[in-house]
C-alpha cells in the first residue's frame, strides 16, 4: 500500500499538481483578462462609504 | 412564547452546568477537574443570564461605547474580535516579557503555575492564537462583508465562532499553567479542547463560506481567497495534527495517533504550516484589503496576488520537514522540506512588492499618514523573515543555526515585525470606523507607537542574531583531542548580556503597545486630541514665484 500510494505521489500526481498549478498561475494572464483584472482590483472601491 | 424559549434556554445550561459538575467529580486527574469547573461556571453564569433580567451584554455594550443603531453590515462581531485582539495582545505581550526576564533572572521562575517551561506555551498560544486570532476574526467578517457587499451570513452562528474561540482561549491558557500539554508546539491543548476548537472553527468556515455565497459582486476579491484558504488549511492541519486516543474520556492526558519520527514529522507539518497559512495567509489577506484601502489605490498588479496565492498553496505545505534537519527524519524528506523552503522565497517577495508599490505614486503618505508607515514597516519584515526562513532552511546554514536563539530572533521578526505591526495598522484603521468616529484620538500616538515598536523589534532580532551565532560556534567548538570545549551552562553564562537586551526590546514593543490602548480607549470615548497635524507644509513667499527665464544653452 505504502509503495503504491508513494510511486503514484511521485509520478501521476506530481504531473497532475504541477499542470494545476501552472495552469492556475497563467490563468490571469489568458487574453481578455486584463479588463477583468482591472475591474476587481478596483471592486473594492465602489463602495464609497462600506456602510458606515 | 417568550417564557418558554428562556426555560428552555435555562434548562439546556441547567444540564450542561449539571453534567460539567459531575465530569468534574469524576475527574482522573485535578486538570480536568479544574476545566469541568470552569465549563460549569460559565454555564452557570449563562443560566443565570437567561432567567434574570439582568443583560450583560447590553451593560458591556454601554461600558464599550459600542454603536447600538441598525446599520448595513453586521458589526458587532467584529467590534468584539477588535476588543478581544487588544486585550489577549496586552496578556502575551506581558507574558512574553516575563518569560524573557525569566531568562536574565531565574528567581522569577515561580514553581510551579509560573515556570518557564508553563508560561512559555502561554505566551506563545496567547500572541498567536489569541492577539492572532482574534484580528483575523475581526478582519475576516469585517472584510467579506464589505468586499462581498452582503450582511453576514449566520449571524447567530458568528457569535458563537467568536465566543466560542474565547473559551478555547481560556481552556488553553488555564491548562498551560496546571501542567496540561500534549506536548506539541503551538498544539498544546489535550483532546478535549482540541475538539471544542474543531467545533468553533467549523462553525467559523460556514459563516465565511454562506457569507460569501450570498454576495452581490460577481468576482470574489482575492483577499478573501487568502482568508478561505487559512480556515480551510488550519482545519485540516488542526484536526490530521491532534488526532489522538485519551486515556480516559474524564481525565486530560491522550496518546497522539502516531509515534517517533512520524509523529515528529506530523507535528512540523502542522507546525510550519500553521506559521504558513495562520499568519501568513491569514495577515496577508489583510494586507489585500486594509493596504489598498488605507492607500486609497488599487493593489499594484491583480495578477501578481493571484500568483502569490497559489504559489503559497503549493509550496507551503512541503515547507514542514526543515524543522526537523539532521535529526531521525529521511535525508530525502529533510532536502524537500529544504527546496521548498527556498523556492517559497520568490512568492514572498513577490507579495511583499506587490503590497509596497501599491503605494506607487504615493509614497508621501509614508511620510504623512502613520497607519500606512506601519504597513510599510509591516511588509517590510514579511520580506526580511520570508528571506531569512529560507536561508535558515539550508541545511548548512541549518547547522549552525538549529536549536538555537536566532531561530526565536527569526520567529521574533515575523511576528513582531509582520504580524503585530499588519494587526496595529489594521485596529487603527477599523477602530473610528467601526465606532462611528471622525478619526482616531491621536495620530501622532501612533508615530510614537511605531518607532517604540520598530525600535523594541530591532533590540529584539539584533540580539537574538549575536545570541543565536555565539550559542551555535560554542555549541560546535571542539578541542584537539576531539571534545566539545563549551558545556552548556558555558552558552547560558555567555549569553545573558543579550538575554537583557532581548527582555528591553519586548517592554519597548509592549510600551508602544500601551499607547495604542490609550489612544482606542480615548477614541471609544469619542474624544480628539487637540494636536498639530503629521506635517506642515508652510507657505514660503519667496520661493513661490515662477522660475526666472535663464539662458538654455544650445544644443
Amino acid at each position: 500500500m505504502y509503495e503504491m500510494l508513494r510511486h503514484f505521489a511521485d509520478s501521476y500526481f506530481l504531473i497532475v499538481m504541477l499542470i494545476l498549478f501552472i495552469g492556475l498561475s497563467a490563468w490571469p494572464f489568458r487574453p481578455g483578462a486584463r479588463e477583468h483584472n482591472h475591474n476587481a482590483a478596483h471592486s473594492i472601491f465602489e463602495d464609497k462609504t462600506d456602510g458606515e | 412564547m417568550q417564557a418558554e424559549t428562556t426555560l428552555g434556554r435555562a434548562g439546556l445550561w441547567f444540564l450542561v452546568a449539571l453534567a460539567a459538575m459531575a465530569a468534574m467529580l469524576g475527574a482522573k486527574d485535578s486538570g480536568f477537574a479544574a476545566h469541568a469547573l470552569i465549563v460549569a461556571i460559565i454555564a452557570f453564569g449563562l443560566l443565570i443570564v437567561s432567567v434574570a433580567r439582568f443583560d450583560p451584554a447590553a451593560s458591556l455594550s454601554g461600558f464599550f461605547k459600542i454603536p447600538q443603531e441598525a446599520t448595513r453590515y453586521d458589526d458587532d462581531p467584529v467590534r468584539w474580535a477588535v476588543l478581544a485582539t487588544l486585550f489577549w495582545g496586552l496578556a502575551g505581550f506581558l507574558a512574553g516579557l516575563f518569560i524573557a526576564l525569566q531568562l536574565v533572572f531565574p528567581e522569577l521562575n515561580l514553581e510551579p503555575y509560573l515556570n518557564f517551561g508553563r508560561v512559555r506555551p502561554l505566551h506563545t498560544s496567547a500572541v498567536i492564537f489569541a492577539f492572532g486570532g482574534n484580528a483575523l476574526i475581526a478582519t475576516s467578517f469585517y472584510v467579506v462583508q464589505r468586499t462581498c457587499r452582503a450582511r453576514l451570513a449566520l449571524p447567530g452562528m458568528a457569535r458563537f465562532v467568536f465566543w466560542g474561540y474565547q473559551v478555547f482561549i481560556v481552556l488553553a491558557a488555564t491548562g498551560y499553567l496546571l501542567g496540561i500539554t500534549q506536548s506539541k508546539e503551538y498544539a498544546e491543548p489535550e483532546w478535549y479542547v482540541d475538539l471544542w476548537l474543531t467545533i468553533v472553527w467549523v462553525c467559523y468556515l460556514l459563516v465565511f463560506v454562506a457569507t460569501i455565497m450570498r454576495r452581490k459582486e460577481p468576482h470574489i476579491y482575492v483577499a478573501n481567497w487568502f482568508f478561505l484558504a487559512f480556515i480551510v488549511t488550519v482545519a485540516m492541519l488542526h484536526v490530521v495534527n491532534n488526532l489522538a486516543m485519551p486515556v480516559s474520556l474524564l481525565g486530560a492526558r491522550s496518546y497522539s495517533l502516531f509515534a517517533g519520527v512520524q509523529d515528529a514529522l506530523t507535528q512540523w507539518w502542522y507546525g510550519h504550516n500553521a506559521v504558513g497559512f495562520f499568519l501568513t495567509a491569514g495577515f496577508l489577506a489583510m494586507m489585500y484589503y486594509f493596504v489598498p484601502k488605507q492607500a486609497e489605490r488599487p493593489v499594484y498588479s491583480y495578477r501578481l496576488s493571484i500568483i502569490h496565492f497559489w504559489s503559497l498553496i503549493f509550496l507551503y505545505i512541503w515547507a514542514g520537514p526543515h524543522h526537523l534537519h539532521y535529526t531521525a527524519l529521511p535525508d530525502w524528506a529533510q532536502t524537500l522540506g529544504m527546496v521548498f523552503s527556498i523556492m517559497l522565497w520568490m512568492p514572498s517577495w513577490g507579495g511583499m512588492i506587490n503590497g509596497l508599490m501599491t503605494l506607487n505614486g504615493a509614497w508621501d503618505k509614508v511620510r504623512t499618514d502613520p497607519i500606512i508607515r506601519m504597513m510599510v514597516m509591516a511588509l517590510a519584515f514579511y520580506g526580511m523573515s520570508t528571506f531569512e526562513g529560507p536561508m535558515m532552511s539550508i541545511k548548512a546554514v541549518n547547522s549552525l543555526s538549529h536549536y538555537t536563539d536566532w531561530t526565536i530572533g527569526h520567529v521574533h521578526s515575523g511576528a513582531l515585525g509582520w504580524n503585530g505591526m499588519i494587526t496595529f495598522a489594521c485596529v487603527y484603521y477599523l477602530v473610528p470606523r467601526l465606532w462611528k468616529r471622525k478619526r482616531l484620538y491621536s495620530l501622532r500616538m501612533i508615530n510614537w507607537h511605531f518607532w517604540l515598536a520598530t525600535l523594541g523589534i530591532v533590540f529584539y532580532a539584533a540580539s537574538m542574531w549575536v545570541a543565536g551565532i555565539t550559542q551555535g560556534l560554542m555549541w560546535r567548538e571542539y578541542g584537539a583531542d576531539g571534545y566539545l570545549v563549551n558545556s552548556f551552562a558555558d552558552t547560558v553564562a555567555a549569553l545573558q548580556p543579550m538575554y537583557l537586551m532581548r527582555a528591553f526590546g519586548g517592554f519597548l514593543y509592549l510600551s508602544g503597545f500601551l499607547i495604542m490602548l490609550y489612544n482606542v480607549w480615548q477614541t471609544l470615548a469619542g474624544r480628539l486630541r487637540d494636536e498639530a497635524p503629521m506635517t506642515e507644509t508652510p507657505h514660503d513667499e519667496e520661493a513661490d514665484r515662477p522660475v526666472p527665464p535663464t539662458a538654455v544653452p544650445a544644443e
